[in-house]
């Protein structure tokens, strides 16, 4: 759990800075924050170990932490250091590292889902062994037919896949209702014929458990697993994005708890509170260091850029000549 | 002995699958059955476990073998009809063709697409994709249109870094022979002189070449030498060849069994055009399909697209100016 709770408060403490870099007119393009996400998505990426594949979505900083993507990747991406994983070719969310077992994200919603699964079934074919993908959705993306194409074909095979679903209410600014009919997205997954979990997204702790149970049932071969989380989104889709149009009453209600709070508050009446606050100060330091590192770094040069979109070389350089 | 155009695709699958144990084959009806087409016939059979039945989900097809290809296998994606990959065309356009420029890591993988029309085949079963996967980078794009190229050309494709869209005409499968395998291929990428002429360059590719090579031969009674040039492959595209050509005979018609908006024959006519302005003796032309969605019935779909009679009449054309 402490790797959780760190995860959280790296990623909330880098998103707070980040929304101020994007302010200032430091960040050019989109910062999209996972505000009021970070529990349920920390304990996706800490149910998961080396070797295991996590295909984050938008707003999984927390999960991409807790997984063991290095902080100052995501600084990179977002400042367009030449020395990140997309090299300024792509930025914000759009990042992975495919040697440490983080897909890219493209931003079509769903799309994940079957390429995950074509990496799960791609080590069943090489023999390996006690292996877990896990790719996040939110509400908006289970509407797509790339999900239900994605988590049909996964179920068919029954490869070792979790489907970590933030339920939080909004996709941009169209609520539940507008987006699905159904009372609740957990009862999906008997169409589907996996397994299904619900958990209250604003408790860390039982994301911690919920999750690390589907990860542990996808791995022991019970085929692919569908986690839905109630939370709510505590930011715009993006920066740019006031959100005016969340409810009042849904802010108000349970749905609408920070995560970051109820995990604290769970922390004081521990007597724990002074170990959190211990973590934010490291979490604090370590973001500014990584800012400042970054801003060091050089940006990608036009000129030096090997402006080639295919990897074989005949083809490339044909295309080139062309 | 001889051996057909598709067995040709049959037999490259196997022998890549014989070669390198990362191939697997992914697609619909693909296994025990052996495919709509019969490409993978017994291949199932051959290789326990490769040669997978896939639902009918054209998106989660593609995007398993982008996922598939970054963790180091070679999946070849049979589409049933080239028609029904636009439902995957996210993951291919978006995916496939992103990741090497995104990630620097490779995404080899060959979506096999049953293309063109054939009698009956109407709206949905008859189209030809190249131009749209043509346009976006990141993507190989290949139209064999003779058995020898079925058959390298498709090894070539599987053993690339790179996603492939495999273009293979129907109309050619049963009918288009040849007396054996080759045993040695075509230089990948480049166009081929499918039939010397100094009169006039006909550029075509897939089932088009046939209709290309007949109208020249109907040309050639006239007392008319067209210099036919098979694309082979149309992305990259091999501006040189079709360059050099049009320098031999100064006139030049683009045939594409496509829709005429946009697309491979307005591609080389645009080249040609602005990197060989000077060569031309005539403006350049273009044949294409008719710009309707292809029709069902015979006798209109033989109106609608290029056959050797029209390209006869746009080639006299062209001759005249």
């Amino acid at each position: 759990m402490e790797r959780v709770s760190r995860a959280m408060l790296r990623a909330r403490v880098l998103e707070d800075k980040l929304a101020s870099l994007y302010r200032a007119g430091r960040i050019v393009g989109g910062v999209y924050l996972g505000k009021g996400q970070e529990g349920l998505s920390a304990a996706g990426g800490a149910a998961l170990r080396k070797g295991d594949i996590f295909a984050p979505l938008i707003r999984d900083m927390a999960g991409r932490l807790a997984f063991g993507e290095p902080l100052v990747d995501a600084v990179r991406t977002y400042l367009g250091s030449r020395l990140g994983p997309m090299k300024g070719r792509d930025g914000n969310i759009h990042r992975g590292d495919l040697s440490r077992g983080i897909l890219p994200m493209i931003s079509h919603l769903g799309a994940m889902i079957s390429a995950t699964a074509g990496v799960l079934l791609a080590k069943r074919m090489k023999k390996e062994k006690g292996y877990v993908g896990l790719t996040s959705a939110g509400d908006g993306a289970t509407s797509t037919g790339s999900f239900h194409e994605g988590l049909n074909m996964a179920a068919v095979e029954r490869l070792p896949l979790v489907v970590v679903v933030a339920d939080n209410g909004y996709a941009y600014s169209t609520p539940n209702e507008r987006q699905f009919a159904c009372a609740d997205l957990l009862d999906r997954a008997k169409g589907y014929g996996v397994e299904g979990h619900g958990v209250d997204g604003t408790d860390a702790e039982a994301c911690w458990e919920v999750v690390g149970r589907a990860v542990e049932r996808a791995r022991g071969g019970a085929g692919p697993q569908l986690v839905v989380g109630r939370l709510l989104r505590l930011c715009g889709h993006g920066e740019h994005d006031d959100a005016l149009y969340i409810d009042d009453g849904i802010k108000s209600s349970d749905r609408g708890r920070d995560c970051m709070v109820v995990m604290r508050e769970k922390m004081n009446s521990r007597g724990l509170g002074q170990d959190w606050d211990g973590w934010e100060k490291e979490a604090q330091s370590e973001v500014e260091k990584a800012v400042m590192q970054v801003a060091q770094e050089p940006v990608p040069d036009p000129f030096e850029e090997d402006w080639r979109a295919t990897a074989t070389l005949g083809a490339a350089e044909a295309v080139q000549k062309g | 002995m001889s051996v057909t155009y598709l067995e040709a695709i049959r037999a490259a699958q196997e022998k890549a699958m014989q070669d390198d144990p990362t191939v697997f084959i992914y697609g619909q009806d693909v296994g025990k059955f052996g495919g709509a087409f019969k490409a993978t016939k017994n291949l199932a059979e051959k290789f326990p476990g490769r040669v997978i039945d896939s639902p009918i989900s054209e998106d989660a097809m593609v995007g398993l073998a982008v996922g598939a290809a970054m963790e180091g296998m070679r999946p070849l994606v049979e589409m049933q009809f080239a028609d029904f990959s636009t439902v995957g065309l996210n993951q291919m356009l978006n995916h496939a063709a992103t990741t090497y420029w995104r990630t620097g890591k490779p995404c080899p993988m060959v979506l096999r697409l049953p293309s063109g029309g054939t009698p009956g085949s109407g709206p949905f079963h008859s189209q030809s994709m190249e131009a749209i996967y043509a346009h976006y980078p990141g993507l190989v794009v290949m139209t064999p249109a003779t058995v020898e190229d079925a058959y390298s050309m498709l090894l070539e494709a599987i053993r690339m870094p790179d996603p492939v869209v495999f273009c293979e005409h129907k109309l050619l499968y049963y009918h288009l022979k040849a007396k054996e395998l080759p045993v040695e291929a075509l230089p990948a990428f480049k166009a081929h002189v499918a039939r010397a002429g100094r009169d006039v360059t006909c550029v075509a590719y897939s089932a088009m070449l046939h209709e290309a090579l007949a109208a020249a031969e109907e040309l050639a009674g006239e007392g008319y030498e067209t210099e036919v040039v098979d694309l082979r492959t149309v992305k990259p595209l091999d501006t040189d060849t079709i360059l050099a050509s049009v320098a031999r005979t100064g006139r030049l018609l683009a045939v594409g069994e496509s829709w005429p908006w946009g697309g491979t024959s307005a591609e080389v006519v645009a080249r040609v055009a602005s990197e060989g302005f000077e060569l031309l003796d005539a403006p350049p032309r273009r044949l294409n399909a008719k710009d309707t969605p292809i029709p069902y019935h015979p006798n209109l779909w033989a109106a609608h697209r290029p056959t050797a009679v029209r390209i006869a009449e746009a080639l006299r054309e062209v001759l005249r100016y």
